[in-house]
């Protein structure tokens, strides 16, 4: 088969531990170097931690898997300083379409909103996310990997973990204060371990074709259910990067995947689809079937499990890279504060309930979205093509058409971080609300109100004209920037500068006095993962040091 | 009051974020229904369900609407 791309081999070097036959000791290890391993050691060494990453490979992720990257992970890669990369590879796009039979139903807006920095979705072949992200990883002095690793024992402690790794050159121990699993959706660790993870497994098969071509198909998803050339079964095609073609065929659970897989047979459905005189070849193809299941619990003691290892999902609505990116954003900062001192370790059982939350919302929609792919009687069906029917016409019944509802991030609307409001707001930036991006104007240069938040508890101040910022509410700013658990403080406004040398945010377009119902006075404490902590009408730093406290556990 | 076919569906005291969601509530909802049911039992629960749910409605106007564009949608011609 043709290859777009070149994997790369990833030197194995002796460790330390072996070529001077001691045990190790690090801070934290994390397991795993796949999208979302990669993005835990990242995050970690970029605040500072001295971070081992190991994996028993040597090179990225074989053949195209994960493909859609979510709005909500491009911001959490920006923050990790490499979404960049991934949006000029990746392919941008925001419409998706479906069909049925022959017709178009119906299509929708990933992103109808301007003025966000990032698209809807960008698709992109796993292995270029995480060659990137082995890229980024490089730079970090504190950042160690090491490849063809293998963790082959686990035994945890109270106050550490103990692991024994298999290497080429023999085996070695290491100890870690932390230890985070990202070893995937077969997890040996949670084998080893002998946590449960629970769910359900889909009876259907699903064929994957990567396929490289030169075609004039637009940058959309589309979306087929019961097309002309694949009867009775569903079809997905998306345009990724290097002019491959990602097409997903429903199979059916009688089909024979060793069969499928053959060239001679996945070519002929190829062609149907596209018609017989366009050239392509094959780059990868696989059949698979799915699970949704979840650990019970996140977090058992010093043993931290993210991404796949946790929770998986059906692969409708890309919910599993984009859910584990998002494991990572709610993680390092707990983890950081605990490693620090500065939080107990029962804000790791926060990680837990809002992941945990969250993977029941994508278990939740998955399921959804496949029970309606792919009814399960008859009766499931007649409702299903009943409601497609209905939907070239009938707006209400375009709302039900669900062909996969692409992944977005939770609202922790239920988490125990937040503050309850105390005022009125409009709008969705609720306390435990993903924060919504808005162009900004700034000193620093920044175009984006994201681009300015993360990494540290800051709270956005709210006046008219910074310029007019009274001393008292400038004292009561810069107080908050002292303590174990410091608040940057930035004043957002629609004009001026603010005194004492205070950050400030020109609200260019008045996007961020729309999204967050801004009046002068307003006050958000924002968390280090951009998620809203509380809110204000006005001023009170008593009030954003309890919020602070709340939001770490430390109330 | 014609008939509405614009989305339609919640739940009181309900906070949505995603406009998919509570269509996607109710359609679970009603595929759960009909969770381990014969197609006959199925067709049963369904005839039921119509009859009840046009007596909610009441004005036959918007019925006749219904009835119409449902039937419309699978006859050739009429």
């Amino acid at each position: 088969m043709l290859s777009t791309y070149q994997y790369p081999k990833f030197e194995y070097v002796r460790p330390p531990e072996i070529a001077e036959g001691r045990d190790g000791h690090y801070p934290v290890v994390i397991v795993g170097a796949g999208p979302v391993g990669l993005c835990t050691a990242i995050d970690l060494a970029r605040q500072g931690r001295q971070v081992l990453l190991l994996d028993n490979d040597d090179t990225v992720s074989i053949g195209s898997r994960g493909v859609c990257y979510a709005k909500r992970t491009l911001e959490v890669l920006d923050r990790l300083g490499c979404g960049e990369e991934m949006v000029q590879k990746g392919v941008s796009w925001n419409v998706g379409r479906t069909f049925f039979r022959e017709d178009e139903v119906f299509n929708f807006n990933l992103c109808p909103e301007p003025d966000h920095h990032r698209p809807g979705m960008i698709n992109l072949q796993q292995y270029y996310l995480e060659d990137y992200l082995v890229q980024r990883a490089r730079k970090l002095p504190n950042l160690e990997m090491r490849f063809r690793n293998n963790v082959i024992a686990v035994t945890p402690g109270e106050k550490q973990a103990s692991l024994r790794v298999e290497t080429p050159d023999g085996a070695y121990t290491l100890t870690t204060d932390w230890l985070v699993v990202a070893d995937g959706a077969r997890s040996p660790i949670r084998t080893m371990l002998g946590l449960d993870i629970e769910g359900k497994v889909f009876m259907d098969r699903f064929l994957i074709a990567d396929v490289v071509m030169k075609a004039d198909f637009p940058t959309e998803r589309w979306f087929w259910f019961d097309p002309p050339f694949h009867p009775n079964q569903s079809v997905l095609l998306h345009r990724q990067a290097d002019n491959v073609f990602r097409i997903d065929f429903q199979l059916g659970w009688q089909a024979d995947p060793e069969q499928e897989k053959k060239p001679e047979n996945v070519i002929p459905r190829i062609q149907a689809m596209i018609g017989d005189d366009r050239e392509f070849e094959l780059e990868w193809v696989s059949v698979y079937t799915f699970q949704c299941r979840r650990m019970n619990r996140f977090n058992h003691g010093r043993v931290l499990f993210v991404g796949d290892s946790a929770h998986q999902v059906s692969p409708f609505g890309a919910r599993g890279a984009n859910s584990g990116i998002q494991d990572a954003d709610n993680l390092v900062w707990k983890l950081a504060l605990v490693m620090d001192g500065k939080a107990p370790a029962t804000l790791l059982d926060t990680y837990g309930d809002e992941r945990g939350f969250a993977a029941d919302e994508n278990i939740m929609n998955s399921t959804r979205s496949t029970d309606f792919i792919t009814p399960k009687s008859r009766t499931s069906r007649t409702f299903r093509n009943a409601v497609l029917g209905l939907a070239e016409h009938h707006p209400f019944a375009r709302a039900l058409v669900n062909s996969g509802r692409l992944s977005v991030p939770s609202f922790l609307v239920d988490s125990r971080l937040n503050t309850a409001d105390d005022a009125v707001f409009a709008g969705n930036m609720v306390p435990g609300a993903p924060m919504d991006d808005a162009p900004i104007e700034s000193v620093g240069g920044e175009p984006w109100l994201l681009q300015v938040l993360g990494d540290r508890f800051q709270l956005l101040h709210y006046v008219a004209d910074a310029a007019d910022l009274d001393a008292a509410s400038v004292a009561a700013l810069q107080s908050l920037a002292e303590g174990p658990i410091p608040v940057e403080p930035i004043v957002v406004a629609a004009r001026g500068r603010a005194p004492a040398g205070l950050r400030t945010l020109i609200d260019a377009k008045g996007r961020i006095r729309e999204r967050y119902d801004l009046q002068p006075g307003t006050t958000y404490l924002a968390r280090p993962d951009q998620h809203v902590a509380a809110r204000w009408r006005a001023l009170d730093p008593a009030r954003v040091r309890a919020a602070v406290a709340r939001a770490t556990c430390n109330a | 009051m014609a008939l509405n076919t614009q989305p339609n569906l919640f739940e009181p005291g309900k906070r949505y974020f995603r406009a998919f969601s509570p269509g996607d509530d109710f359609y679970e909802a009603l595929i759960e229904t009909h969770r381990d049911l014969s197609d006959e039992q199925s067709e049963m629960v369904n005839a039921r369900l119509i009859l009840l749910l046009a007596n909610h409605i009441g004005d036959i106007a918007v019925l006749r609407e219904a009835m119409s564009i449902a039937r419309a949608g699978v006859v050739a011609k009429d």
